[in-house]
């Protein structure tokens, strides 16, 4: 697992978490002291589903460095197919951000049980050493112009 | 809005490693905050009292606490602010201790992300709405799913207490595994003399309906209110009409079927009754099995039973009942031993299973009791019992306890010694773990008073040696190398959860663990219920355990579905989903995603709008996330609240 050095500057990380699985497997992580980086904070929503995707964007175009969306793993969704939604409007979603200028590896979206602590861990700690590794966002004054547009780069074919 | 912040020390648990004064302070600058103030322990009745008191001194109108998971204390301080006169929705709190103190190291970092934390739940509190529950009519009857001696348990009780009881057993028989035990520890008393008459007590309790050989199809609905449909699978006979007179299977010419109940220690016919003591005591046809049914000719059966039962056109069937709580009750099974090729599982017939032990053991058994070896029928002189087959073994993805081996290998050693008094058993072990009333005694029992020979170690082989089997291993404890020749070998195969438990726990919407164990609301505080409401635990289906907790549970589970049931209405989250029909423009789409058809269309002045059924919302928000109007809103989770939140955060 990627160790953070102490001295590293926070970065700011935004998570939206659904109440049943990640943020009770969050709530497993603390009760078991699996230590994690300190960046993420965390928004309780009922469900994955929940999650609109202006929520990331806003988080992201106000200043966060990164974005972590986590549900109950498929098929174990409390509202029966919320996670179901959530994955389909994620997976879109995260297409969709090279064409506003955002790195795509900003916004990650995962499946977390309350039962796992220590899956909770590992994906706060890699997430983290991933934005850490991208660095501070930049503003979207310096993003670059939709040249890559072209290349098709990062862009959901039609 | 007047708020009042009240950050938790928790003791040291987040004082030790969050600046709690510091938080304080910061809080007393965050919009609308008219106090904040620390508290030892916010949960603590002084603690509480002095939120109440703040309250009233100082007319708040909105209240945070900081502290430990909502998923713990939010009801705690809801009722809180409630006896102080606030509504219970004017309350948010921030997870300071599970999110913060206990998994950062960095006091200055967590005292960072605390004030964030609090900020966050201050910005979410001012868009918070009073909210008034609604009540909400219940059924008073309860479903258990599984037959083991927990669901009789939970069934019996609640029963007892007055509640109708609908319980589906998948097996032709309740009773699940005890059924199967000759005696158990730590008494060592017959099994069946405990357990049968509670079988009885079910059949004859005029509360409780009994579908047996049935299975869940699905569940809809929701506390007070579930829609089960149960699928009657087909036995071709009619249970109506038959008697459990046992006539078809003395005749039945189809003698070579599995025999489930006895663990495949003996053969049976394809029509028949798993076990003299059998509730319901019905025939049941096994369709593969039965010469009729797989395209030959017989009817054999149909032909003797007199009262005319045998239905070979009969179809599996569904019902659908309501109920307002379920208890599931689904047990374990045995983990696949045949993994375990170096001790010849399943390869030798004399390497069996500990519950196949048990049907040779009991005197209702295919031996009638008398151990006699699967090869040759010879009866054992010398055994050798090699326990945690499945537990306690990462290799096998099975690092867990199953908690019941050490006990019931010792209670076999004891029995075999009974049985036969000049065999001799050995037992390798890897630790004895046998906590419990009498149950360490009983373990040295088996040492000192009957002569089983415990050897510390693993065994790394078995093999056929003539008619005897070779079991190669190590004694730890003196260091050296063990080869003994034994003519049975009886694995401690470890349990895991029910096959199908993962499958049921979608259906029941309740979380399962990496292993398919049921999960528990909470490890310590709400042992018997899940995070679904109205749906509850008992036995083993939540984590491995033994009769003695099994019934404990099975009890527990009956009090909270007594509990719950115990008015006719039950009040409900208000915290629902709620549509603006000025901003509604008709488009169906919440409509097609609600998962709980709980919105519905209405007509206003020829225009379609959509309407929430309060009642029937979960309050999950996916129509919020749904609408691009936003026009349907979750109330305490809009999007407004959603943004403050992230707004908060960004511009922290
Ligand atoms: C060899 C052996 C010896 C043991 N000896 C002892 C002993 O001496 N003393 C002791 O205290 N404990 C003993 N135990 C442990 C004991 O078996 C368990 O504690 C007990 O059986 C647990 O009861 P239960 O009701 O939770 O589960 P189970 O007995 O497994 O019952 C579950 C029931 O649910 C049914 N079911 C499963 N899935 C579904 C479904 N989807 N729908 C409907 N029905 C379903 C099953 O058919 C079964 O009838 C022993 C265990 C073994 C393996
Ligand atoms: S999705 Fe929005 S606009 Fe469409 S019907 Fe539902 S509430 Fe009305
Ligand atoms: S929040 Fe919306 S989608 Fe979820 S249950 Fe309620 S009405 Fe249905």
């Amino acid at each position: 697992m990627p160790e953070l050095t102490e001295n590293t500057k926070e970065l700011r990380i935004v998570g939206f978490l659904c109440n049943w699985c990640s943020y009770g497997g969050a709530d497993t992580a603390g009760v078991g002291r699996f230590i994690q980086p300190t960046d993420l904070r965390i928004i309780r929503l009922p469900c994955s589903g929940r999650v609109n995707p202006l929520f990331i964007i806003k988080a992201l175009m106000s200043g966060a460095d990164g974005v972590l969306v986590s549900g109950c793993h498929p098929r174990d969704c409390h509202y029966a197919e919320g996670n179901f939604y959530a994955r389909r409007r994620l997976e879109v979603f995260k297409h969709l951000l090279p064409v506003l200028g955002i790195d795509r590896r900003r916004f990650e979206y995962t499946w977390v049980s309350a039962s796992e602590g220590p899956r909770w861990q590992k994906v706060v700690t890699d997430f983290t050493a991933q934005i850490h590794a991208l660095g501070p966002a930049k503003f979207f004054a310096d993003a670059p112009e939709l040249d890559f547009l072209k290349a098709g780069e990062g862009v959901m074919q039609p | 809005m007047k708020i009042g912040v009240f950050i938790c020390h928790c003791g040291s648990n987040i004082a030790a490693t969050v600046d709690v004064l510091k938080v304080v302070e910061s809080a007393k600058s965050m919009p609308e905050v008219v106090y904040a103030v620390n508290s030892m322990y916010t949960c603590s009745e002084p603690g509480q009292q002095a939120i109440e008191e703040a309250i009233k001194e100082r007319g708040l109108t909105g209240v945070v606490v900081a502290s430990c998971t909502p998923r713990m204390h939010e009801p705690t301080f809801r009722r809180t602010v409630e006896r102080a006169g606030l509504n219970r929705y004017m309350f948010e709190m921030a997870n300071i201790r599970e999110h913060v103190s206990w998994v950062g190291k960095d006091k200055a970092a967590n005292t960072a992300k605390a004030v964030d934390l609090v900020r966050m739940a201050v910005e979410k509190l001012r868009l918070d709405k009073v909210l008034i529950p609604k009540f909400i009519p219940a059924t008073r009857k309860v479903l258990v799913i599984g037959g083991g001696v927990a669901g009789i348990q939970a069934a019996l009780d609640c029963a007892e207490g007055g509640m109708d009881v609908v319980m589906v057993e998948s097996e032709p028989s309740i009773g699940g595994k005890m059924s199967k035990l000759d005696k158990t520890f730590p008494t060592v008393d017959c099994s069946s003399c405990v357990l049968g008459p509670r079988m009885v007590d079910v059949a004859q309790n005029e509360r409780i309906e009994l579908h047996a050989y049935s299975e869940i199809a699905s569940i809809s609905g929701y506390v007070g209110n579930f829609d089960v449909t149960i699928r009657k699978k087909a036995t071709y006979v009619d249970w109506d009409k038959c008697t459990g007179c046992g006539l078809c299977t003395e005749k039945c010419p189809s003698k070579k079927s599995y025999d489930r109940f006895n663990e495949g220690m003996g053969e049976t016919t394809a029509i028949n009754i798993p076990f003299p003591q059998a509730i319901p005591k019905k025939a049941t046809i096994t369709a593969a099995s039965c010469r009729l049914l797989s395209g030959g000719k017989c009817g054999v059966c149909a032909k003797i039973c007199t009262s005319q039962a045998v239905d070979y056109t009969q179809k599996d069937r569904e019902i659908t009942v309501k109920v307002g709580a379920v208890v599931a009750a689904t047990g374990y099974d045995l983990m696949d031993w045949t993994v375990y090729g170096e001790y010849g599982a399943g390869r030798y017939p004399d390497v069996i299973t500990s519950l196949q032990y048990e049907r040779l053991l009991s005197a209702s058994g295919p031996t009638g009791g008398h151990i006699r070896r699967p090869s040759d029928g010879r009866e054992p002189k010398e055994v050798v019992f090699i326990q945690c087959v499945g537990s306690r073994d990462p290799s096998v993805g099975r690092p867990y306890c199953s908690g019941f081996c050490c006990m019931y290998t010792a209670k076999q050693a004891i029995l075999t010694k009974d049985h036969i008094p000049d065999s001799r058993s050995y037992v390798f072990y890897m630790d004895i773990r046998s906590p419990g009333k009498g149950y360490d005694e009983f373990t040295r029992r088996a040492q000192e008073e009957y002569k089983a020979q415990y050897i510390r170690g693993r065994v790394s082989t078995v093999y056929p040696k003539g008619d005897k089997l070779v079991v190669k291993g190590v004694d730890t404890l003196v260091g050296e190398q063990v080869e003994l020749e034994a003519d049975l070998v009886v694995l401690a195969v470890g349990g895991e959860a029910s096959q199908n438990a993962p499958k049921l726990a979608e259906k029941l919407r309740i979380s399962y663990d990496g292993y398919g164990f049921f999960m528990e609301g909470h490890p310590k505080l709400k042992p018997v219920e899940t995070n679904t409401a109205g749906v509850y635990l008992a036995g083993s289906c939540q984590g491995l355990k033994d009769i003695p907790s099994s019934v404990a549970q099975g009890s527990a589970a009956a009090a909270k579905v007594l509990g719950l049931l115990s008015k006719d209405k039950l009040e409900s989250d208000p915290q629902t989903a709620g549509v603006d029909v000025k901003r509604c423009v008709g488009c169906r789409k919440c409509i097609n995603v609600c998962p709980f058809g709980a919105i519905r269309e209405v007509d206003m002045r020829g225009q379609i709008k959509a309407e929430v059924i309060e009642a029937v919302c979960q309050g999950c928000g996916l129509c919020t996330a749904t609408c691009p109007q936003g026009a349907v809103q979750l109330s305490h989770f809009t999007d407004n609240q959603v943004l403050a939140e992230v707004e908060a955060l960004c511009q922290s």
